[in-house]
């Protein structure tokens, strides 16, 4: 459910005019419902990011990177990430 | 990787059920200047609250979609778990709110953040007022502070 939350919320965002990155734990309902950008990740639901600070910081790095990418949308990358 | 078919049945056979909402049309908004020049704003579906925050309330029939304003100067630490669903492990962000909100990773990282964030409870099987009402609102306030891009965490 929070993956659908983020993804609505990231569309109300990009309409007016705010670039957005979607971190996505649940990758069939980023599938499903297409935010505009979002990063896919290797992660157990309730670690989006992982369990430590050091990956935690690796994963918003990749999710900013897809703020500059060229579209179009929807993208929807794949973490490079392993599990921890 | 999380996936739908590795939880418990009941949470499967309705997620495989229920009707997805497909973005359509898609809006796109490419950032407007460099990241490390953006300003940055961080929403979180983990359900924190700050001390003294009213609880996400879980009587809310579909979810409660309300958010919570959090200041950039907010200690992550004392944020508190108010999330009511029970298909995930609670103890990570419990035990570091920076699991589900992760502030202190963003300055960590030097980012030009914005000086609120928004907390929302990402549970909710009716979303249509989050979609009418709360999301619009949250988003207008970052427009109004000029923020460029948003960094959407789910839990």
């Amino acid at each position: 459910m929070c993956n659908q939350a983020v993804s609505l919320i990231a569309a109300e965002l990009e309409r007016r005019g705010i670039a957005t990155v979607c971190v996505i734990l649940l990758r069939e309902i980023a599938e499903r419902m297409r935010p505009p950008r979002a990063l896919s990740v290797p992660f157990p639901l309730g670690y989006p990011l992982g369990r430590d600070p050091a990956t935690q910081r690796k994963v918003i790095e990749e999710a900013l990177a897809l703020l500059e990418h060229p579209g179009p949308p929807p993208i929807l990358e794949e973490s490079g990430l392993r599990q921890r | 990787m999380a996936e739908i078919s590795d939880l418990p049945l009941a949470s499967r056979l309705f997620l495989k059920a229920y009707p997805w909402r497909r973005i359509d049309p898609l809006p796109w908004s490419p950032l407007r200047k460099p990241l490390p020049e953006a300003r940055l704003a961080l929403v979180s579906t983990a359900g924190l609250v700050l001390p003294g925050q009213a609880p996400f309330d879980e009587r809310v029939r579909g979810g409660d979609y309300s958010y919570r304003e959090i200041p950039d100067d907010a200690d992550v630490s004392t944020l508190i778990d108010s999330h009511r669903s029970g298909t995930y492990d609670h103890s990570g962000v419990q035990a570091d709110p920076n699991v589900g909100f992760p502030l202190d990773r963003l300055h960590e990282l030097g980012l030009r953040t914005n000086a609120r964030h928004f907390s929302f409870m990402g549970s909710l099987t009716a979303p249509g007022r989050l979609v009418r009402e709360t999301a619009p609102e949250a988003a207008e306030k970052l427009v109004a502070d000029g923020v460029d891009a948003v960094l959407l965490i789910p839990i």
